[in-house]
């Protein structure tokens, strides 16, 4: 009984990543737009202000951000298994789709149809970006140090061009001091909840 | 033997990359140089591809040099290569990472990370808008914007974004659905470009 609860779960796991994997374009983070509905709103596997946490592991660690997303929450959701199958889910699409094409159409990326397509999509790619920021601010940026932080990466990336692992790790040293250095707002943050580990 | 070096190149190529697909793409192009994989000009095509393909960028080059250099099954072992250090160090990482969860000092470096990633969230839409919204690359000169503003701006794309936004945000559109419209509106919007 426990193994077909678990099997179910597993290939339930497999399909959303499928179908996450099917509709990314453009990198890992057009994946969590897809990752908001689908795991935290429909399945709610993981709650919204954990996504956060899920891209800090995936950006901190080498390899695409996609796989480390789907490895991560895979766990979460049903360890070891649910990782392996989390992340061959979120493969395949791309490993059939680049086959084909491949095999058949050399030169795909040239064909007035799939250009004008990919017109359509780019834009409401930046649109779906954005509003998962909103979506994702919301839910972790709980006062103005927060606010403050995020404007400060933004220009730090964009302006300055400093990679992602330093702007994250300059955050994490933020946290630390604060907590070092000052107990009493530490407690006071801690206690508000707000920002739910 | 080509599998064997596909293999050793990707599982290199993923546990020396950070940032995500992109950052791959110069390590990549080591590898294929170094093995003679790959020409110059198919290496360009990897990059196009992968960006109108589903699936992440990492797995969707890994998938596309490994099939060139040695057929299907190169490119599957190249796909498998790129993902294992991602499985195995985040599984690693994972572990410790739901036990120390509650500890006071992880949640408050997690209060620092936070806001960092939302703000990494943007950047990755202000990159793409980049290079959606203006029809000449973006590394064009402040005065040239200010000259000829209206001209330089790609008002289909803009329609588009205008578009996402409102059924996003009014309608909770679903994800995909949207990705599949902004797709069908792609087509209609240059239709008379392409049949014409």
């Amino acid at each position: 009984m426990k193994n077909k609860s678990q099997l179910k779960l597993l290939l339930e796991i497999f399909t959303v990543f499928f179908k996450i994997g099917s509709f990314t374009f453009g990198g890992g983070y057009a994946m969590i737009p897809l990752i908001e509905k689908e795991v935290v709103e429909n399945k709610k596997w993981v709650a919204e202000e954990e996504v956060v946490d899920v891209f800090a592991v995936a950006q901190s660690m080498p390899g695409a951000i996609a796989i480390n997303s789907a490895t991560f929450i895979g766990y979460k959701i049903s360890g070891k298994k649910g990782s392996l199958v989390a992340t061959i889910g979120v493969i395949l699409p791309s490993f059939f789709i680049i086959t084909l094409i491949a095999v058949f159409f050399s030169r795909f990326q040239d064909t007035p149809v799939v250009k004008a397509v990919f017109s359509g999509i780019r834009p409401a790619i930046v649109g779906l970006i954005s509003v998962a920021a909103i979506k994702v601010g919301k839910a972790s940026i709980v006062d103005n140090t927060g606010i403050l932080l995020s404007i400060l990466s933004v220009i730090l990336v964009v302006i300055f061009d400093v990679q992602a692992i330093f702007v994250i790790l300059g955050g994490a040293a933020v946290g630390l001091a604060i907590y070092c250095l000052f107990p009493e707002r530490t407690a006071k943050i801690l206690s508000n909840g707000g920002n739910k580990g | 033997m080509i599998y064997l070096q596909l293999l050793v190149s990707f599982i290199k190529i993923g546990l020396f990359s950070f940032g995500g697909g992109y950052a791959m793409i110069p390590l990549i192009q080591r590898e294929i140089e170094s093995h003679g994989w790959l020409s110059a000009s198919e290496f360009v095509d990897i990059i196009a591809i992968a960006e109108m393909t589903p699936g992440p960028i990492a797995v969707n080059s890994a998938t596309f040099v490994g099939y060139k250099a040695a057929g299907i099954l190169g490119g599957m072992v190249a796909t498998i290569g790129v993902a294992i250090p991602s499985l195995l160090l985040i599984l690693i990482v994972s572990k410790y990472f739901f036990k120390f969860q509650d500890h006071p000092a992880n949640k408050m470096i997690f209060y620092g990370i936070r806001p960092v990633i939302v703000g990494l969230i943007l950047t990755a839409a202000i990159f793409v808008a980049q290079t959606t919204f203006f029809k000449q690359d973006i590394t064009i000169n402040l005065s040239c914007i200010f000259k000829n503003q209206l001209s330089i701006i790609d008002l289909k794309s803009m329609v588009i974004f205008a578009f996402t936004l409102a059924a996003l945000i009014k309608f909770k559109l679903n994800p995909i659905l949207m990705i599949v419209v902004s797709g069908i509106l792609g087509l209609l919007m240059s239709y008379h470009e392409i049949f014409y």
